[in-house]
């Protein structure tokens, strides 16, 4: 049987590459990817503790909404991706700097 | 020897997961970045089986693999040139980001390794559907019904933002 430790180191490594996606890709649907990745490992998260935790059911129910939360996130995000787009005809997170004060 | 072969699959599994996500924030072309989501994704859905959630694996397959990456790979096409076939990502700023990515594995990794978590294993629950079903219904009806209205409504929202300006709809 795998440790709960275990699931936590994967989920942490997950976590913390998609930091770094985040930080460091210039391509707006590409930050998306990376954003997925730490809803993922926060749902690792939530899943090994309902199984390591006596009758504690709700950890997935939690994953559930997670997953609901990350499709809402996904599609509106798209959206604005596209709109921004359309503007500027690009999805280069640098150069869309028009509202810096 | 069966646990060891279930093992051996484990860190299988989670090596897959931890290489294509790898890719995905490191590799230059989207379209493979995506694909290699795809892999990404099917590997925690292999992890949820281990843990014996049965229907969130399930659900990860198909809201997932079926939902968000067909949109993300249609955010991939709609937002680049058509005739421009690498469809690159550049990087910047790759060594503060990965200096502060270490720093935060390394805090996870302490705080997991300092904490005495008193795990047990409380053994495979068996189906978990119908278990769900009842807290979704029960326990947890206000967050099932928040998180209803909040689909509806970012769905809404985001049919709204893309549509064409000055039309006639």
């Amino acid at each position: 049987m795998i440790p709960l430790e275990h699931y936590l180191y994967i989920s942490a490594a997950l976590f913390s590459l998609g930091v770094f996606g985040v930080l460091t890709r210039r391509n707006a649907v590409n930050v998306l990817m990376s954003i997925e990745l730490i809803f993922n490992s926060a749902n690792i998260n939530l899943v090994a503790f309902s199984r390591f935790v006596e009758g504690a059911l709700g950890g997935q129910v939690f994953a559930l909404l997670v997953i609901v939360i990350a499709a809402c996130e996904a599609a509106v995000a798209l959206a604005i991706v596209m709109s921004l787009y359309r503007v500027v005809k690009h999805v280069n997170l640098d150069d869309a700097a028009e509202l810096k004060g | 020897m069966e646990s060891m072969a279930s093992a051996a699959i484990f860190y299988g599994v989670a090596a897959l997961v931890l290489g294509s996500a790898l890719y995905v924030v490191v590799g230059k072309n989207l379209v493979h970045s995506a694909f290699a989501l795809v892999a990404a994704f099917f590997g925690v859905a292999v992890f949820y089986v281990y843990l014996g959630a049965d229907f969130l694996a399930g659900a990860q397959v198909l809201i997932y693999v079926g939902g968000i990456l067909t949109l993300l790979l249609f955010g991939v096409m709609l937002t680049n040139r058509i005739y421009n076939l690498n469809l690159r990502s550049g990087a910047i700023q790759v060594v503060p980001g990965a200096l502060s990515a270490g720093l935060v594995f390394a805090l996870l990794v302490w705080i997991i390794q300092s904490v005495d978590w008193g795990a047990m294993d409380v053994g495979d629950p068996g189906p978990t559907s119908e278990s769900i079903g009842r807290l979704l219904m029960g326990d947890y009806l206000l967050p099932f019904e928040i998180a209803s209205v909040l689909l509806l409504i970012a769905l809404m929202g985001a049919a709204m933002l893309v549509r064409r300006r000055g039309g006639s709809s």
